[in-house]
């Protein structure tokens, strides 16, 4: 899997501070096309900051992080147009109020790549159709359950044609009986070959979808390698101790 | 009282229209000022934090008649002794420029929590998707800072057009200085305070019911 030529983001001596406190220590990973990578680790480690650092939203206090062969830290790139490429999907969905459904699938495509408003819906309408909201299109967020806002979002981040998706724990404020169905949305995109980083506490998701899982704690990547080894046969005492904890 | 309004009432409605053109006027500009300054508050750049802070902290520390007679008086006076430069504001122009930097510095509070009342998750949303800074303002923040921001904008625009009545010290024609010279040749201050205060009440009233109306519109929109 990993090859030099393929690598999509590369992370080195990543550190991230707040202040004074000091989230990311020494964040060290290279994540190639095609990869689904699942991150777990316990609430506070950093793992919502370093994927944050990735897309930039997050200012990275020292270290390099290279998308797609972009510094992203460089005053030379564009970083709107490094964005443009990398997808994100947040725990609170964070779909525009303000837009319904077609609106939120169409605004990014019409204002950053000036595709006309014909093209921009077709293809929303395509990306409803592979969530399997396309009679949802008239709605506004406020009409739609979590399930549903969750699967609009990925739609919308499917708008960009990104190369990178980046999930931050898409699933932890459905109700349960709705995590199916964006899981599902997932596994089609990781089918796909789409390179995804996820943060998500869903263990048994992570064992199915994911080529590798990194485990993080305290601002460290603690232990990565196949679910396989770092899931079922941890090796560090601090991974040993959270699976103890939650499997 | 029918002999005062038929007498008086035409020049009282002529200043009711002189308020109302310095209300609009200081209006229109105390919008462009408040969003400014608004948006210098909201901007991730301390030194701009700090100038709009300065700026609110300043209009809101000084009573607007103290600000007026500055104005009209204490500007062309230090151009006069400073300068050597003569020149006088109109009282219509100094009551434009008091109303709307006060007005405009209570809009500029309006917009900045109009704005952090925005969940931060909406403007990363849109900067995540490669949207720049100003146009996830513009097409997602601001539209829904707006509606929150609308009664008090409102509240705001009434009290503005109350405060027209301070611009009198400086000899604007408004309302409330026209009432007095009234009241020098009839000597009925009762009948004419009376007239005056339905008068702003009526147009008050007016303007308050237009605003729920629009309120309700724009709740009503979405949704
Ligand atoms: N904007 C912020 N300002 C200050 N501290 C923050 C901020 N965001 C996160 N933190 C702190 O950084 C640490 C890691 O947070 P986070 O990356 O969200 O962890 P996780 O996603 O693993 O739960 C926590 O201690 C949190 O309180
Ligand atoms: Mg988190």
């Amino acid at each position: 899997m990993k090859n030099e030529n393929n690598v999509k983001i590369h992370v080195s001596h990543l550190k991230k501070n707040y202040g004074k406190l000091e989230v990311l220590k020494d964040i060290n990973v290279d994540i190639c096309e095609g990869e689904v990578v699942v991150i777990l680790g316990p609430s506070g480690s950093g793992k919502s900051t370093f994927l944050r650092c990735l897309n930039r939203i997050e200012a990275i206090t020292a270290g390099e992080v290279v998308v797609d062969g972009n510094h992203i830290d460089s005053k030379k790139i564009d970083i709107n147009k490094v964005r443009e490429k990398i997808g994100m999907v947040f725990q609170h969905f964070n779909l525009f109020n303000n837009l319904n459904v077609m609106q939120n699938l169409m605004l990014a495509p019409v204002e950053t790549k000036q595709m006309n408003k014909e093209q921009a819906k077709a293809q929303a309408l395509q990306m409803l159709k592979k969530v399997g909201l396309e009679d949802k299109a008239d709605a506004y967020p406020s009409q739609l359950s979590g399930g549903q806002k969750q699967r609009v979002a990925i739609a919308r981040s499917l708008c960009m044609n990104p190369d990178i998706m980046l999930f931050d724990e898409p699933t932890s404020a459905l109700d349960p009986e709705m995590v199916g169905e964006v899981l599902q949305v997932m596994r089609d995109l990781a089918a796909d070959g789409m390179t995804m980083v996820i943060v998500s506490h869903e263990i048994g998701f992570a064992r199915e979808v994911a080529d590798r899982v990194i485990f993080m704690d305290g601002g460290y990547i603690i232990e990565e390698g196949t679910p396989q080894e770092v899931i079922l046969n941890p090796k560090e005492a601090r991974t040993i101790d959270f699976f103890n904890k939650v499997l | 009282m029918t002999g005062l309004i038929t007498e008086y009432g035409k020049l009282l409605l002529e200043a009711m229209g002189q308020t109302l053109i310095m209300a609009l006027y200081s209006l229109l500009f105390a919008c462009i000022v408040g969003l400014f300054f608004g948006m210098l508050s909201v901007l991730k750049n301390k030194p701009c934090n700090w100038i709009a802070q300065i700026f609110v902290d300043v209009i809101r520390g000084v009573p607007m008649i103290v600000l007026a007679f500055f104005v009209y008086f204490g500007i062309p006076y230090a151009f006069k002794s400073i300068f050597d430069i003569r020149f006088t504001i109109e009282p219509l122009q100094a009551g434009i420029i008091c109303l709307s930097l006060n007005c405009g510095a209570y809009m500029a509070e309006i917009i900045r929590a109009g704005i952090q009342s925005v969940d931060i998750g909406q403007m990363e949303a849109a900067r995540s998707l490669g949207l720049t800074y100003w146009k996830s303002m513009r097409k997602i923040v601001l539209p829904q800072a707006i509606k929150t921001m609308i009664p008090s904008i409102i509240n705001q625009f009434i009290i503005t057009l109350k405060d027209t009545s301070i611009l009198s010290v400086i000899g604007f024609p408004e309302l409330v200085n026209t009432a007095k010279s009234v009241i020098s040749i009839t000597h009925d201050s009762f009948k004419v305070w009376i007239i005056v205060g339905v008068m702003y009440l009526i147009v008050i009233t007016i303007l308050s019911k237009v605003a729920k109306i629009l309120e309700r519109k724009l709740n009503h929109d979405e949704k």
